[in-house]
């Protein structure tokens, strides 16, 4: 990679160990007991393990349950990525208006990012508590019988309000540098051209900023996926009736519960899969995105 | 430019402040509830304004936790989080800038493999291989430690790629100036390359603090003691399922405390923040 | 009628003024260059013209009709950039398409007109590319053709062969003065390299410091610059310049010589004469001996650099390129009074 450097013979060795030794015990280990585990049954007493091939897979895709896992993620991830990126593309294009103030807004819009998922959770949840949150009372006030604790679907909407808001200003951190990125000229020739703003943003800005937004939509579902665990649990417990158990958090549940190795192994290695398809596009797209 | 539409930015500032208020309002609302009794919140006639008792909360919460379900208080708690959040940034900035530094400056057998192996821990985040690694921690003896807190989450590469990256734009003149005024390897790491990365280490040192004190699953797991609950995990074990039995008020006393320290950092090294995001999704 | 004025003209910005006030009239089809020195304000008056800025004070009109508060689109201009401002995402048809299909025209219409502006410029084969497979000469022209398009009443260039190497910007210098004489189209070009300025223009304005120095022809500026700012940056090598003394027909230097000039100025002066205008002294009367220190030989012609005996005034003169001077001779120059340039001392401005 570099063409000047040292010459040192055991040097690199040992500056290496470390983080080595540490990704190996846990990381590879890890990771290839699982993948290892996925393809063994133990019987309930857990004495003898027999090596099964793609059993447990197919168990999964035939448990409903899984399926049911999978179709909440989907739709999590799909309401949430759809709300944060959309709220967050707006409040950039204002901030990037260069209005006074702009960068107190900036401030005053970001620091949600520091929030744990898990408090967020337990912050929105507070606000809906079917008894005594505040949001709650003035849905029950409209006349809408709100109650996550009971109906799937408002459990849903809880955890998708609760990681939206928290995923808006790590979007809109990005949008804004994004549209910044931007070449002012090009905005000005456009305008040169004929374009109003709203044109502008549609055939100008829009395209240039779509390798961001492509990149986020794939950290997003990336968050969904795995970073809202805190949220699920804190606020749903994966209930009403599995109503938003998503798989990791599924994945969580059934080691809980002991039992069937061989299918959380399995879980986890299809998830593994999933997360690696996904960073491999971002990367992928990410190569070709320079224009200019 | 020479714009005649008076009323974009009008609208500007109006959108803006209404995604303020939406972004700030859970937390407003949070501390408004902190700082009240629980017969209030309970009642449901907390209303929206502060209430009468600003520090009441915050004194049970640090020495004493939620009374219905038994907790840990929030100093305990706070410490727990504070050692092993500093324990992985630290840890996680100290062997990636070595490792960066061994591959970018020397050639030696293995060394495309070692990044790579190094490399592919980006793709995989902990959640997805929970069990076994837990299996792991606890064959080693280290649940309930801050060692198994914070190691097993030291294992991934972005700062590693980070520094790499930043090590690569470092002059190659550098390194050829300095063998020239006799120094060896070390001599060049200290005097020259750490040096040159502190924006950069205090950049990621941001982020990974976040990501340490913002843990959830992980402790969740690897600490069955209560006196070793992070404050994130802690705020949930006061949650009961059946509401009537939640101390509230000091659940979202908690929460403000949770929320401290990260949020102090994000807001005063902004520019530090905004950077250390930026770079590490790169 | 697309002429274009400026009454006034003044920017600030918060409580900087850039622009101090700049009265110009530009006729229909003139080719205007404003040339001076980087932050002398030269690109803000064209921005101001094409509604990048705001106008702090003062009035712009364009073909008779007042533009100082209308957006960039109502203004029936077209801008060339520095960088281009090419839509990287859109092929090189659609980047001159662009704006026309604002405009809604015919479809018809819009491919005749991008079709014609390519074959003038050389594009035809190019349209489908996109801009970053482009030579930097050829998005030069991409950007050329976008404005061309337009039809536009005014043609605003900012600085559009400063991203060219040397060679490429004298070819492209004669393709753009060749293009707006073919196409008439008045238009203002703003560059800091005054060769550029020279060639192209019609009429140059030197700005310095937010002011314009001098307008007026190539030919104007050359041989009565109105300022000792004007006579040092039109012209290369720069003028010489030296204190000295007038005193009605005679005017001494220092180290006592006399030189005879026409002007009937007194006092303290700064004197300028140009390096091509000193040429071989044939007597002694009114000989300015330099000692030579150092040569530049260009081929055509050489640059002899030394100082002047007897006080070490530091000058520079313009010698044929076969010439024998050497460093460490002395060579016996002199200079026709008309070329002799003098500046009030203190002002800097012509007497």
């Amino acid at each position: 990679m570099r063409k000047v450097g040292f010459n040192n013979r055991w040097l690199p060795y040992l500056l290496i160990a470390p983080q080595i030794a540490i990704t190996l015990v846990f990381f590879y280990w890890p990771a290839s007991q699982a993948v290892w585990q996925s393809f063994l049954i133990q019987d309930a007493f857990g004495t003898t393990t027999e090596f099964v091939w793609f059993e447990n897979y197919q168990g999964l895709f035939k448990d409903g349950a899984y399926f049911n896992a999978l179709g909440v993620t989907i739709v999590f991830s799909t309401a949430v990525a759809a709300l944060s990126l959309g709220v967050a593309l707006l409040l950039a294009v204002q901030a990037d208006k260069r209005i006074r103030g702009a960068g107190p807004y900036k401030t005053l819009l970001m620091w949600p990012y520091a929030v744990a998922p898990a408090v967020a959770g337990v912050l929105w949840l507070f606000m809906f508590q079917p008894s005594l949150g505040v949001l709650a009372q003035q849905l029950r006030n409209m006349g809408v019988d709100w109650n996550p604790l009971l109906n799937g679907t408002h459990a849903m909407i809880l955890v998708v309000i609760a990681a939206t808001w928290k995923q808006i200003s790590y979007n809109f951190l990005f949008f804004l540098a994004g549209l910044q990125s931007i070449p002012k000229s090009l905005i000005e020739a456009a305008a040169i051209d004929g374009a109003g703003p709203m044109r502008r943003f549609w055939t100008v800005v829009f395209p240039l900023l779509s390798p961001t937004a492509f990149f986020l939509l794939v950290v997003n579902v990336v968050y969904v996926f795995f970073d809202t665990f805190g949220i699920i649990d804190a606020v749903t417990h994966g209930g009403p009736a599995r109503a938003t158990e998503t798989l990791v958090f599924k994945v969580f549940q059934d080691g809980r519960l002991g039992g069937d190795l061989g299918g959380s192994a399995a879980q986890s290695v299809i998830l593994m899969v999933i997360v690696i398809a996904l960073t491999a596009v971002q990367f992928k797209y990410i190569e070709r995105k320079v224009h200019y | 430019m020479v714009e005649r539409r008076p009323m974009s930015n009008l609208l500007a500032h109006a959108i803006l402040w209404a995604g303020i208020a939406i972004v700030v309002f859970p937390v407003y609302f949070t501390i408004i509830a902190s700082t009240h009794t629980p017969q209030d919140i309970f009642n449901g006639t907390m209303g929206f304004l502060p209430g009468g008792v600003p520090t009441d909360n915050y004194v049970a919460a640090l020495f004493a936790g939620a009374k219905q379900v038994k907790t840990t208080p929030a100093t305990v708690m706070m410490l727990n989080s504070l050692i092993m959040a500093l324990m992985i940034a630290v840890g996680k900035i100290a062997i990636s800038i070595v490792s960066a530094y061994a591959v970018v400056y020397f050639r030696f057998w293995g060394r495309m493999a070692a990044f790579w192996t190094i490399f592919v821990t980006l793709m995989l985040p902990v959640e997805v291989r929970i069990y076994p690694t837990y299996k792991v921690v606890a064959d080693l003896g280290l649940l309930d430690s801050y060692l198994g807190l914070s190691v097993p989450l030291i294992a991934s590469a972005t700062a590693t790629l980070l520094f790499r990256q930043f090590f690569m734009t470092i002059p190659d003149e550098l390194v050829e100036a300095s063998k020239m005024d006799g120094a060896g390897p070390m001599r060049f790491f200290w005097d020259t390359v750490v040096p040159l990365s502190r924006t950069n280490m205090a950049a990621l040192f941001v982020i990974l603090f976040i990501y340490g004190w913002n843990q959830y699953l992980w402790p969740l797991l690897i600490t069955t003691d209560a006196g070793m609950d992070t404050i994130i995990v802690g705020i949930r074990r006061q949650i009961v399922t059946s509401d009537a039995n939640t101390d509230w008020h000091i659940v979202m006393a908690t929460a403000v405390l949770a929320m401290l320290p990260p949020v102090a950092v994000v807001v005063l090294m902004q520019r530090l923040f905004v950077k250390g995001l930026v770079e590490t999704e790169k | 009628m697309a002429d274009v004025t400026l009454k006034a003209v003044k920017k600030s910005f918060g409580a900087t003024a850039v622009i101090h006030g700049i009265d110009l009239h530009i006729a229909d089809g003139e080719f205007l260059v404003l040339v001076g020195p980087s932050g002398c304000g030269k690109s803000t008056l064209l921005r101001m013209v094409a509604g990048l800025e705001e106008v702090t004070e003062g009035e712009i009109a364009i073909a008779g009709r007042t533009v100082t508060g209308l957006e960039p689109k109502d203004r029936d201009i077209a801008m060339v950039f520095q960088n281009y401002a090419l839509y990287p995402h859109m092929s090189v048809y659609d980047n001159m398409a662009y704006g026309l299909r604002i405009r809604g025209l015919a479809k018809g219409e819009i491919e005749g007109r991008v079709k014609k502006a390519a074959a003038a410029l050389q594009l035809s084969h190019l349209l489908d590319r996109k801009p970053r497979q482009l030579s930097g000469g050829q998005r030069q022209r991409v950007a050329m053709g976008r404005a061309i398009v337009r039809n536009p009443a005014v043609f605003l260039f900012d600085e559009p062969l400063s991203n060219l190497d040397a060679k490429l910007r004298v070819q492209m210098r004669i393709e753009i003065k060749r293009l707006q004489r073919g196409l008439g189209v008045t238009s203002i070009y703003v560059t800091h390299d005054q060769v550029e300025a020279m060639t192209l223009a019609d009429r140059l304005v030197v700005m310095n410091a937010g002011r314009a120095e001098q307008i007026g022809t190539p030919m104007e500026l050359y041989t009565r610059p109105a300022t000792l700012f004007v006579a040092g940056f039109i012209g290369s090598p720069a003028m010489n310049m030296i204190p000295g003394k007038a005193a009605g027909a005679t005017l001494e230097l220092p180290g006592g010589r006399k030189l005879k000039v026409d002007h009937a100025a007194q006092g303290e002066v700064t004197v300028g004469i140009r390096p091509e205008h000193l040429t071989a002294a044939r007597g002694a009367d009114g000989m300015l001996p330099l000692r030579v220190e150092l040569i530049e030989p260009l081929g055509a012609e050489t640059l002899v650099h030394g100082r002047l005996e007897g006080d070490g005034a530091e000058m520079t003169a313009r010698v044929q390129g076969d010439s024998p001077v050497q460093p460490g001779a002395v060579l016996g120059l002199t200079v026709e009074p008309r070329h002799v340039h003098l500046f009030d001392r203190a002002s800097g401005a012509r007497l």
